[in-house]
């Protein structure tokens, strides 16, 4: 089967200050092109760390990631990434950042002005497109983040907690842009998030993580029709199932801290 | 910006500014035209705006043989001196800035080079630029030379120090956005790091104006024989106390004009900046 994600006996280990915190033993997962896939786990299960390899921001201290094929070495273009924070550039117009990943592969200007329109339209920004990121909501920051990672026209999609942050409202706005996008372009897309509700509504796949080390705990396939409706039994019977599965995690967090508390 | 208010409201603004300044030249202006203060010691208000007339206003009678009639307006020995002063605040600052703004660029992006020269920065930042008053004048005589390097003194670690530190404090996360989009070394410092360094620096560039100020006033009172820090020493040898209030006034109001350019620049430099409102 050609995975494009290919994630081979990941381990992180972090040193800092003489410690050792074990955030990552021993994961294996393929993802398949196109696939929409959710990681969900409690707070400090290592899922940006996990993120962060496959970005290749921070590397596994043992076992291999390969992306189409080739070792991940670095962070690349190849795999655009939405960061919770936004990071947008704030010097920079809202055109001015979409423009940007296109500047820096020194495509023709005609070609980058047509693209970054046509992303401003798809995300509803053409009224803002001369607009500086202290102006927008934040709301409005993350289609920008989005437009700024499609215009490179990967075929992978990273994002950490992208909605986190946002209102409920705006969060759903969103969600369903997000899946709008993706049905539009069918990326491959490695999505974090501790929102149960949100991982169902949204993937075809939901790899829940273990506390510490973090380990893939299951890996459930997502098969309710889209558009998803929070009111359905099918829904509710998986949200059950996961909230199940979170809690116990959860559960291991909160005793570890307490005993971290107590030392 | 106020350009939304009406000409009333700022109107009243004025005045209200006004209020208490002109209370206190009006008691000022009593107290010395019923004798209590020695003229030498405080002048009184009218005659320091006289003196600062006859500082402004051309020396010679206006001869249309010899130059034009603008010229002749500002032939005043008042505004030569501020353009004295100014002269030489714009030409020290843009060495002292123009040799911090690399160097400082150099330092905050290159560990390397960072450990190699803060150790001689750290050892030279304390030194206030008027200790380099002997130095300068003994490498460089009198006139234009030493003060135009004492300013450039009092501009360059200001501007320095900031330029560090707004490179070093660049937030990790458009780093990390950048090489996520493929942006190489170059494409790295001058798109992300040298713009999100940008408000560190301007603020650096605003003490240096700042010092230099200070430094120009001072080097003018020992190394030149015009400027405004000269013409205030010069006029204390005649005790004219008059014309020195004069000429502080003056010495304040180009201080005054130097910050807000500064600050309108930065206003349009940083347009994008949170803390500016556009
Ligand atoms: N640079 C680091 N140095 C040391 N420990 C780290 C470092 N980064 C993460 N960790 C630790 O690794 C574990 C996993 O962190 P990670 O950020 O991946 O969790 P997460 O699942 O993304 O949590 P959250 O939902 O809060 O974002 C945490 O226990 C964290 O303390
Ligand atoms: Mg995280």
């Amino acid at each position: 089967m050609d995975a494009q994600i290919r994630i081979r006996n990941a381990g992180k280990v972090f040193r800092a200050l003489g410690k050792e915190v074990e955030a990552l033993r021993d994961i294996t997962v393929d993802i398949p092109n196109g696939q929409f896939a959710c990681l969900l786990g409690p707070s400090g299960c290592g899922k940006s760390t996990l993120l962060n390899a496959v970005a290749g921001f921070s590397l596994p201290t043992s076992g291999s990631v390969e992306v189409d094929g080739r070792p991940v070495e670095g962070p690349g273009p190849d795999r655009g990434m939405v960061f919770q924070e936004y990071a947008l550039f704030p010097w920079m117009t809202v055109e001015q950042n979409i423009a940007f990943g296109l500047e820096i592969r020194k495509s023709p200007a005609a070609e980058i002005r047509e693209k970054a329109s046509s992303l401003l339209a798809m995300l509803n920004l053409s009224e803002f497109r001369d607009r500086y990121p202290k102006d927008l909501s934040g709301g409005m920051r993350q289609r920008v983040a989005i437009a700024r990672v499609l215009a490179l026209d990967s075929r992978i999609l990273l994002m950490d907690e992208p909605f986190g942050a946002l209102d409920a409202l705006t969060r759903h706005n969103l969600q369903d842009e997000l899946l709008r996008i993706w049905e539009a372009f069918r990326k491959t897309i490695l999505f974090v998030t501790h929102s149960i509700e949100e991982s169902i509504f949204l993937a075809d796949r939901i790899l829940v993580m273990t506390y510490r080390p973090g380990t893939i705990k299951r890996d459930i396939v997502v098969t309710l029709h889209r558009p998803r409706d929070p009111g359905d039994p099918g829904f509710n019977e998986l949200k059950r199932e996961l909230t199940q599965l979170v809690m116990e995690e959860q559960r291991r967090h909160e005793r570890d801290e307490v005993l971290c508390a107590a030392r | 910006m106020t350009s939304g208010t009406g000409w009333s409201e700022r109107l009243s603004g004025f005045l209200r500014g006004a209020a208490v300044p002109a209370v206190v030249i009006a008691v000022w202006q009593i107290l010395s035209m019923m004798g209590y203060v020695n003229p030498q010691i405080l002048p009184a208000p009218s005659a320091v705006l006289v003196r600062w007339y006859q500082y402004l206003a051309p020396i010679e009678a206006y001869d249309p043989s010899k130059s034009g009639y603008v010229a002749w307006l500002l032939s005043g020995e008042l505004l030569a001196d501020a353009y004295a002063s100014l002269y030489r605040v714009v030409v020290g600052f843009l060495i002292g800035a123009g040799l911090a703004l690399p160097l400082g660029l150099a330092m905050g992006a290159t560990e390397r080079v960072y450990k190699l020269l803060d150790p001689l920065v750290q050892i030279l930042r304390p030194i206030p630029p008027i200790a380099y008053i002997p130095l300068s004048i003994l490498w460089f005589g009198l006139g234009n030379p030493p003060a135009i390097f004492l300013i450039s003194i009092g501009a360059f670690f200001p501007v320095l120090m900031n330029t560090i530190s707004g490179v070093r404090h660049v937030d990790g996360i458009y780093i990390r956005a950048a090489r996520n989009l493929g942006a190489g070394r170059a494409t790295m410092f001058l798109r992300v790091i040298l713009p999100a360094a940008t408000p560190y620096i301007l603020t650096g560039a605003r003490i240096g104006v700042g010092t230099a100020f200070i430094v120009v006033i001072v080097s003018e009172m020992i190394a030149v024989n015009n400027g405004l820090g000269f013409r205030i020493l010069e006029a204390r040898e005649f005790f004219w106390s008059d014309k020195i209030i004069a000429g502080m006034l003056s010495i304040g109001l180009l201080g005054l004009g130097i910050d807000t350019g500064m600050e309108r620049l930065n206003a349009h430099l940083l347009k994008w900046h949170r803390g500016i409102e556009s």
